[in-house]
């Protein structure tokens, strides 16, 4: 195992950030940690990397006692933090040798993981920029070629591509992809659906400091909301009915409906014929339909 | 104790892009000091007695210049340039997802700010050697000493980043303690021109010692003596870093 955790919890004073928490990462998998803002994503990935002491709990990563060996398992592994934490002091190119001293790296050595890294995240033409001059994604992919310059075993990823356009999204995403399939372990906490399900083998959706469900993504589709989804907005009294009648799994949020299950295509047929004509449609279900589901629609904040 | 030094080193790397900044205040700074108080006012004040010796008033004042430049150096890189690396610029915390120790950090940048006293003591003893103001080759010691006052002014600079809420807030420190001692250490008049009150209250400020301890090797006046400031001096660094590293610690680690 690369991280066992064991019943995790840490407060700030009253403030209870991770109530228990409980999760094993297997080399070479990506683990996702996915909840809404104030779940205790950050929190519990901060007690990883040993930016936080954890208030009780038994945690290892590498099969070492984090309360023990906290300096030789940060020689293992690269930290990518939720905000931009670069050097705005120092050029592209000086923020990776910079940091590669910090891990007592040498010189060349530092200098030609420093030019491989940049020329993988495609920076190699901004070398010289200073970190202000660049864009948002490619700040990040800094971030990450950053925390990849120690040849970590295991890369921490808090919101990897939170404020990022599409375009630079993806790229994030295949850069990931391409460190997956040379065996790294990646652990990352999201609340991108389509990022979880297109990158992590397993995940656990958390919140209010513990855990809701774990599973693969299909797994978790498969047992909380089936494979299709009809959505029936402004839904009348007779559809309601129906519903009830049938004992269909739904969810009904007033102005619209949402029928979970498999195998609807007559259903919805039946439906759009007699109860909708319009504002009716049948979609995959995706992990959104299962996170939605699992932590409710009240907004965060 | 490498952290320490890679810490220090990332300092270092930054200052030397912008070195021609870092040289133009210490090395116009005494000069405008010297020509306004020394040539303006030495006129009206005529020459100085300080411990037994009479002295122009421009030699008074040049050793407590170099005092006063050590002590802004280190505090100022430890309050304000410190405050906005660890809170505008999250550079302690990137440094924290790595091996690095809060200590490490909190150390490097300590000694960082010391450096900085050093380096510029070095420039302005070139300034002020110039006007003849500074006797060689004890003068030379000056140097080990702005290591010494750039340890004990960066500790507690070091010390008020670690509570202040806010950099506004450094604000306090700057008025009520800087100033003070800017004013009162015996730098531009002798202390025993201020009430008997005054001068004990003036021996609790770390500036005086240093400024005592400046004038000293400037002068090549060596006495026993001298050993009751430097022990002062290195008492207030063995006092305020532990308490910077402990504030710092708080603050950091949540």
């Amino acid at each position: 195992m690369i991280i066992e955790a064991e019943h995790l919890r840490k407060t700030f004073g009253a403030l209870v950030a991770v109530e228990d928490i409980s999760f094993h990462v297997r080399p070479g998998e990506c683990y996702g940690i996915l909840g809404p803002n104030g779940a205790g994503k950050t929190t519990t990935v901060r007690m990883i990397y040993g930016f936080s002491p954890m208030t009780a709990g038994h945690l290892t990563v590498f099969g070492l006692d984090i309360r023990h060996h906290m300096r030789t398992i940060k020689t293992r592994i690269g930290v990518c933090q939720q905000e931009n934490n670069l050097d705005p002091d120092l050029t592209v190119l000086e923020n990776l040798l910079v940091f590669a001293r910090y891990f007592n790296l040498s010189r060349r050595p530092a200098m030609e993981k420093a030019q491989e890294l940049l020329a993988f995240m495609a920076l190699d033409h901004r070398k010289e920029s200073k970190v202000l001059d660049l864009s948002g994604g490619m700040m990040r992919r800094l971030v990450l070629a950053r925390a990849l310059i120690n040849n970590p075993e295991l890369l921490i990823l808090d919101e990897p591509t939170t404020g990022l356009d599409p375009q630079s999204r993806h790229q994030v995403w295949e850069r990931l992809e391409e460190l997956k399939a040379m065996g790294m372990t990646l652990l990352l906490t999201t609340h991108y659906m389509d990022e979880a399900s297109r990158l992590c083998d397993r995940l656990i959706i958390i919140d209010h400091g513990r855990i809701l469900v774990e599973g693969s993504p299909a797994e978790l589709i498969r047992d909380y909301v089936g494979h299709d989804i009809i959505e029936v907005s402004d839904p009348g009294p007779a559809l309601r009915t129906f519903v009830q009648s049938h004992r269909l799994h739904h969810e009904d949020l007033g102005h619209r409906l949402i029928i979970y299950g498999n195998n609807h295509d007559d259903l919805y047929h039946e439906i759009r014929n007699t109860y909708c004509r319009e504002g009716c449609i049948m979609r995959m279900a995706s992990l959104e339909d299962v996170f939605l589901k699992l932590t409710g629609r009240g907004l965060r904040e | 104790m490498k952290g320490v030094y890679h810490v220090w080193q990332r300092n270092w790397t930054v200052y030397r892009q912008n070195w021609k900044i870092g040289f133009l205040a210490p090395l116009l700074e005494p000069l405008f000091y010297l020509l306004a108080f020394g040539y303006g006012l030495s006129v009206l004040v005529g020459n100085i007695h300080d411990r037994g010796t009479e002295v122009s008033y421009t030699a008074f004042i040049a050793p407590a210049l170099i005092a006063i430049n050590i002590m802004n150096n280190a505090f100022f890189e430890n309050t304000y340039s410190s405050f906005v690396r660890m809170y505008y610029q999250k550079t302690f915390d990137a440094m924290m997802a790595t091996p690095l120790s809060v200590e490490e950090i909190i150390t490097g940048e300590i000694f960082w700010g010391a450096t900085k006293s050093v380096f510029s003591t070095i420039i302005m003893m070139t300034v002020i050697s110039l006007f003849g103001l500074i006797q060689y080759p004890a003068g030379l010691l000056l140097i080990p000493l702005a290591f010494i006052g750039g340890m004990a002014f960066g500790s507690i600079g070091m010390y008020f980043t670690g509570i202040v809420p806010h950099i506004d807030l450094f604000n306090l420190p700057f008025f009520l303690f800087i100033t003070p001692m800017f004013l009162f250490s015996g730098t531009f008049f002798p202390m025993e021109n201020l009430p008997q009150w005054a001068q004990l209250m003036a021996m609790f400020f770390p500036l005086t010692h240093l400024t005592m301890l400046a004038r000293s090797l400037s002068f090549s006046l060596f006495s026993a003596k001298m050993l009751w400031p430097l022990i002062y001096l290195l008492l207030f660094w063995a006092v305020f870093f532990p308490l910077a590293l402990y504030k710092m610690r708080q603050r950091l680690i949540k």
